[in-house]
Order: structure tokens, then C-alpha cells, then sequence
């Protein structure tokens, strides 16, 4: 029986009973689209298999539950999230913890760093820069289909705001923590802007983490506006329990002569949906989406991926893998549409994965749409098991089998991480994706809370 | 018990998914001697190969094989390499994101730990990279990168050679390490061989050509058809190879389908 008729209806009484709420605490600018955006919601509806998009991924488990109300997060709630130490932590970064979504310090919480940059909360932003946030805000959203888009553009009310006023660079990365932490279950909209104006740069590094026992689901939106001549470059980590959902929209928007990259590693989550949107805008651009998930258990993780080569003399690659144990399922959408006047594009897809059981599954659809004729593009899809020559040839250096099919395994997956263009960030994530594959990675190191 | 021979095949039958490939072999090496083993293509050397070391597409039919007076057809391929047997490899692989230094570490350090041996600290296994690297005569630009990955045909080869310097065998098999090498490689190779060659390690060449076989002079050469031994002999007899070919042997060995010559005093 279809689910969702009963979930829309919950989900449009939570909407209607915490109407108030959401205007009394929201920026104003985020209440003036709600309504359509709800209306959207109710149009488009949850997708489910038969959206394209979602072929593969069945959000039954973690949309189909009754979440506890609607979270405002007490200052209370915040000290509990700073004890928090994450493990990427004492890396050279500029850190800061988003707890379920929101920014610790609401309306005060805008801060700048040397250099001229800007991050804090999307709340403070509004009010601070509003004609800016104006100006960016939902403009590079592309519903689609999916109903779960115009759902955080109606739910949210804050998230994290990155501003890199023209020209102004940051060497360091930012990190974020995205903190669950709760004791009820909850459904967490967060709604992220960063814009990276002409000539600036910026790094984010951003890491999901769970860490209570309960049951979340997360539906983030980040717009990314990339101006002229600049770089921008985001890469998370995802670490949540199984009993956590994730699901990310990510709308990167780029001008001429911009470089952007995203790289998606996701190491544990009992279900992780990565949508990356890359819009080539303006001539002479360069985009990157990379992804490495690593499965196991009853785990599903998704990248959904679509690189719109709307201007000429654009390039753009994809190269995501996977390594699949157990029962874990996985899929790979991947989309490249050259419009018709995006001549000399180069276009790169690659998708390959490791299944380690008889019983993990994994779906790979490249889809290509060209409409210009003068276009350089490629694709490809491997689904297979280790390389058992590459096995022998390292047992007979007398490694163990067991060591010996980890270093493949990390092996294949050091080519998604070595994408990673700060070399601190890669050692750290190399032995995060060490850890996970040997199983010392179940949960965060540093967590009292043993969720699984 | 401790045997004369550091290996002994013993009437050998193998096959590759239900088809015959080694057909009845017996091949006696001790400590320190050199053999080569000649033959047409296809006839089974590499596979020989492969059942030394433990390739489990090979199943082994009959006969038996002792190391060290020690069956080596129930060791596992990590347990003959720590035990000291060496495979340079026909086609060596290439191994994308595993690095050559992370993977001569590991192979080093898991031999050193059979061998109850504590780990190489980092400059000890960095000097001793450094000294074989000298030896080999190959550069550092391959051993920062990943195993194989992009090296050309003789780099794979002397990597291959590299890695028997590192590992310092009891017995090495070397399979066509020659084939695919320029002169001064040839010599390189040749010299690695015999700068591992000592009273306690053994080697079986596996080549094509006489050429290999002037710089590392074996004790005896043996002639491999359709899964046997067929003949074995001195060094002169690769020499007659190179001028007269297989077909004589192919003859005589047609007339004296019974005697198989494998006597190493012959
Ligand atoms: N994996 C395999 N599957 C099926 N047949 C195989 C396999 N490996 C080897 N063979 C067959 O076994 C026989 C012996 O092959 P092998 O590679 O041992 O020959 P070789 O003497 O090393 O030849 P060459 O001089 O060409 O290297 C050949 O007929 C070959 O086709
Ligand atoms: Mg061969």
C-alpha cells in the first residue's frame, strides 16, 4: 500500500499547526516562500520509485515514521553539541557546529574572518546582508520532481551561511559539523547559501554526524553561487548511524571562468541520498562532482548527479565509487545535459563499484542528453568483484589475504580521495576510510553514544 | 625432516578447469643451484608457475610437492612467499591507488613477523629501499607511484626484480623475466639474480632465449612439451636450442616416449 497519502497529510498538519512558530522564529524572507513552496511540495509529492530519479532508492523506511515535532533547539541543547569533537578535528580549519540545523548564536551569529569572509547563520545573514541573501536565495533550486526540494524551502528556517565578498580568499578550509543530537526523533530541514563572489575562493568541509539514539531523517538544500574567476570547492563526510537518514540537494551555479568541486565520502548512514547539481553558466568553466560511499549492513547510499552544460567551452567530470558488503544496496544516477549552444565541451562521467557479497545490489545509470554537436563526452559503469589478479599478485608477496583485500579496497577507493586538493584534509580522510574499512569505524571515535 | 632439496616436484599432474595442462613433471633443485626451463609456448611453464605459488585456478591432480622437505600444496600463496618462494611474474598488474612503498612495507613486515622479526622502523625499510633501488637500477619516480600503474613493459620487469632484491627469496621464479628487455635491462636483471644467488638460494628461469642465460649461467636446463619434462641437461644444451629450435627434440622425445630424461646427472 502507498504510504504517502498518510505522510502528506501528517506533514501538512505539522505545516499548519507550527505555521506560527516558523514566522514568529524564521527570517521573513524565508516565510515569504513557504506557502508556494508547500503548495509545490503537495503538487510533486514524496518521489517514489517510479521517478526516475529515485528508481533505486526506496525512502519508504525513513519518510513513512512519526517524527516528533518540529525542532527549535534550546541554548541548552547547543552546550551539549560543543562538547562534541569530531575527527577530522584539529586539522587547520576554521570550525564551527550546526546543531540539527541550526547556528549555536541564531540572530548574533554571523561572524568575519581575516581575510573578509563571512559564516555564520542563515538567520543573521538575512538580516545583515538582506538584499544579498535576497538575490541568491531559492534561485538556484531546480524542483524537478522531487517534492522533497520545495519541502525544505516551506520547513526550514536556518542553516549555514558563506559569504566570500569579491576577491577575498581563504586558504584555510571552514568546517562544519552537522550535529543530530536529540532526544526525540526528528526530521531536520536545514537550508544552506554560500556565495563565492568574483576573483574569491573558499574550501568547506562538511561532516554529518549523528549522535544520539534516535531516529533522524535530514533534508538539507545548499545553493552555491560560484561568480567569475572564482573557486569553490565543498567535501563532506558523512558518519551517521543507521538509524539515520540523509538526504542532500546541493545547487552549484557557476559563472564564466569558475572552478568548482564536490566530493561526497560517505562513510556510515542507514540511508544517504547526495543530489549534486552542477550549472555551467558561463564559458570557460570547470566542475567536478566525486563520490566514494562505502556500504555495508542494510545500508542504501545514492548519488544522484546532473551537470548542465548550458555555455560553451566548459569542462566537467563525475568519477563516484562504491564498495558494497552485506545486505547494503546502492545507486549511481548520472546526468549530463549539454544544451544546444555549449560547443566544445568536454564532458567525463565514471562510475565504478566493488560488491563484496552475494547479497548487495547496486544500480548504475549514466544518462546523456546532447544537444550541441561539437562535444567531447564520456561514460562509463563498472559493477564487479576485486580484482582476484591483483589479489594473488599481492598474497604472493606473502600478505594476507584478509590485508591484502583491504589494500584494494583502499586502494580503489584512494582514487576518489586523492581529488581532494588539500593535502592535510586527504591524509585525514585516507585514514578515515582506513578505519571504516577494517570496521573501527562504527561510530564516531569520539561520541559516548554507542549507537550501533 | 630435513630434506637435500629445497624443492621437489614429484610426478606433477595439474589442470585448468578439467583440462590437463601439466601432465606427470618431476623437477629436483637444492639449495643454491640455478635451473632453466625452456620450451614452446603453451606448453606449461607458467602454469608450473602458478602451482608453485599457489594460484588456486590451478588444481593440483596427482603427485606431490615438498619445500624444505614440507608439503607446499597445503600452504596458502601468503604462507610460500614468507617461507621464501618468489614469483617475478610473466605479466606483472598493475594496482591503482596501492602504493609501491605502502606495499613493499607491508610484504616486508609480514615476512619479518613469520619469521618472528620485529618491524622495520621507517629508516630501516627506507635504506633498504634506497640500497635495492641502486641495485635495479630503478628510479624513484616508480616506486612513488602506485604498483605498476603506467610503467612501461621492462620497468614492470625490473620491478618485478626490485621487489625479489626487497624480499630476498630462498627460491625465485622468474618467468620470461627477459622477454620485453633492452640490453641494458637484460644486464640489470641479470645482475639482481645474481646478487640474490648464494649458497641457500635457489632459481628457476623460465625463458625464451640463450641471451639470459650467458649472464646468469644455469647448472641445468630442462625442455618443457605439452606438460612435461622432456629433457634436461647442461647449459650447452639452451646454446643447441637457439641454433636447432624445438623439432629435434620433439622427435627424439617421440621415439623415447618411456624415458623421460630427467636425471639430473645426465
Ligand atoms: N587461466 C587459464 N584458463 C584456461 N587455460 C589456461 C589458463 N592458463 C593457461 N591455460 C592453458 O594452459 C596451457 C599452458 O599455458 P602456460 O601459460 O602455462 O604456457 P607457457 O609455457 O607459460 O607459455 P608461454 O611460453 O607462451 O608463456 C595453454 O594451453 C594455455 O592456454
Ligand atoms: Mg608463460
Amino acid at each position: 500500500m502507498d504510504y504517502r497519502p498518510e505522510v502528506i497529510s501528517k506533514l501538512s498538519a505539522m505545516f499548519n499547526a507550527g505555521h506560527g512558530t516558523f514566522l514568529k522564529d524564521s527570517p521573513e524572507l524565508f516565510n515569504r516562500h513557504r506557502e508556494k513552496a508547500f503548495n509545490d511540495f503537495l503538487r510533486l509529492g514524496i518521489p517514489d520509485r517510479k521517478n526516475e530519479a529515485y528508481k533505486y532508492t526506496n525512502l519508504e523506511k525513513f519518510l513513512n515514521y512519526q517524527y516528533q515535532d518540529y525542532f527549535f533547539p534550546l541554548p541548552s541543547d547547543f552546550r551539549e553539541a560543543e562538547r562534541f569533537h569530531c575527527e577530522v578535528e584539529d586539522l587547520n580549519v576554521w570550525n564551527m557546529v550546526l546543531l540539527n540545523g541550526f547556528f549555536p548564536h541564531g540572530e548574533d551569529g554571523l561572524v568575519m574572518l581575516p581575510g573578509g569572509i563571512w559564516v555564520g547563520s542563515m538567520k543573521a545573514a538575512v538580516r545583515q546582508f538582506p538584499s544579498l541573501v535576497e538575490k541568491h536565495y531559492n534561485r538556484y533550486v531546480e524542483d524537478g520532481t522531487d517534492g522533497l526540494i520545495p519541502l525544505n524551502t516551506a520547513l526550514a528556517s536556518d542553516g549555514l551561511f558563506l559569504y566570500a565578498p569579491k576577491n577575498t580568499v581563504y586558504t584555510k578550509p571552514i568546517q562544519i559539523v552537522n550535529l543530530l543530537h536529540s532526544d526525540k526523533d526528528i526530521f531536520v530541514q536545514d537550508r544552506n547559501l554560500i556565495i563565492v563572489e568574483e576573483g574569491a575562493q573558499l574550501s568547506l568541509l562538511s561532516c554529518d554526524h549523528s549522535i544520539s539514539p534516535r531516529r533522524f531523517l535530514t533534508n538539507t538544500i545548499t545553493e552555491v553561487y560560484v561568480g567569475r574567476n572564482a573557486r569553490f570547492d565543498i567535501i563532506r563526510v558523512q558518519n551517521q548511524h543507521d538509524n539515520s537518514g540523509k538526504i542532500t540537494h546541493t545547487f552549484i551555479h557557476q559563472e564564466r571562468d569558475s572552478y568548482a568541486s564536490s566530493n561526497n565520502i560517505s562513510l556510515h548512514g542507514g540511508l544517504v541520498r547526495n543530489a549534486t547539481w552542477h550549472y555551467l553558466g558561463g564559458e570557460n568553466s570547470e566542475t567536478h562532482s566525486y563520490g566514494l560511499f562505502l556500504a555495508d549492513k542494510d545500508q542504501h547510499i545514492a548519488n544522484f548527479v546532473k551537470v548542465d552544460h548550458v555555455a560553451p567551452n566548459c569542462n566537467s567530470t563525475q568519477l563516484f565509487k562504491g564498495v558494497l558488503d552485506d545486505n547494503s544496496s546502492g545507486a549511481f544516477n548520472g546526468r549530463i545535459m549539454v544544451h544546444k549552444d555549449a560547443q566544445k565541451t568536454n564532458a567525463y562521467q565514471s562510475n565504478n563499484n566493488i560488491i563484496l557479497s552475494d547479497t548487495a545490489r547496486m544500480d548504475t545509470k549514466p544518462q546523456l542528453e546532447i544537444y550541441a554537436d561539437d562535444v567531447k563526452c564520456s561514460h562509463g559503469a563498472t559493477v564487479g568483484q576485486l580484482d582476484e589478479n591483483a589479489l594473488f599478485y599481492l598474497r604472493s608477496r606473502g600478505i594476507d589475504v584478509h590485508e591484502a583485500r583491504l589494500m584494494l579496497m583502499f586502494g580503489f577507493a584512494h582514487e576518489v580521495i586523492k581529488k581532494i586538493s588539500i593535502e592535510a584534509l586527504r591524509d585525514r580522510i585516507d585514514d578515515l576510510v582506513q578505519k571504516r574499512l577494517r570496521g573501527e569505524l562504527s561510530r564516531c571515535a569520539s561520541c559516548a553514544v554507542q549507537c550501533n | 625432516m630435513k630434506s637435500e632439496f629445497l624443492l621437489q616436484i614429484k610426478d606433477l599432474k595439474a589442470s585448468i578447469d578439467n583440462k590437463s595442462i601439466i601432465k606427470g613433471l618431476s623437477l629436483e633443485v637444492k639449495p643454491g643451484e640455478i635451473h632453466a626451463i625452456m620450451g614452446p609456448n603453451g606448453s606449461g611453464k607458467s602454469t608450473l608457475a602458478n602451482v608453485l605459488t599457489g594460484r588456486d585456478l590451478v588444481t593440483v591432480t596427482d603427485g606431490s610437492v615438498t619445500f624444505e622437505g614440507r608439503n607446499l600444496l597445503d600452504m596458502s600463496p601468503e604462507e610460500r612467499a614468507r617461507e621464501g618462494i618468489f614469483l617475478s611474474f610473466q605479466y606483472p598488474i598493475e594496482i591503482p591507488g596501492v602504493s609501491m612503498v605502502n606495499f613493499m612495507k607491508t610484504a616486508i613486515n609480514e615476512q619479518r613477523k613469520h619469521r618472528g622479526l620485529e618491524p622495520l622502523s621507517a629508516s630501516e625499510f627506507l635504506s633498504q629501499m634506497r640500497e635495492k633501488k641502486e641495485l635495479v637500477e630503478i628510479d624513484s619516480a616508480l616506486t612513488n607511484r602506485s604498483v605498476n600503474e603506467g610503467f612501461s613493459g621492462g620497468e614492470k620487469k625490473k620491478n618485478e626484480i626490485f621487489q625479489m632484491a626487497m624480499l630476498e627469496p630462498r627460491l625465485a621464479l622468474l618467468d620470461e623475466t627477459d622477454s620485453g628487455l633492452d640490453i641494458d635491462a637484460l644486464r640489470i636483471v641479470a645482475n639482481g639474480v645474481n646478487k640474490i644467488r648464494s649458497a641457500d638460494t635457489s632459481v628457476i628461469v623460465i625463458t625464451h632465449y640463450q641471451r639470459l642465460l650467458d649472464y646468469i649461467i644455469p647448472d641445468f636446463v630442462h625442455v618443457m612439451f605439452d606438460g612435461r619434462i622432456v629433457k634436461s641437461a647442461g647449459p650447452e644444451l639452451a646454446l643447441e636450442l637457439e641454433k636447432r629450435g624445438y623439432d629435434w627434440i620433439r622427435k627424439e622425445a617421440d621415439i623415447a616416449e618411456e624415458s623421460w630424461i630427467t636425471d639430473r646427472k645426465l
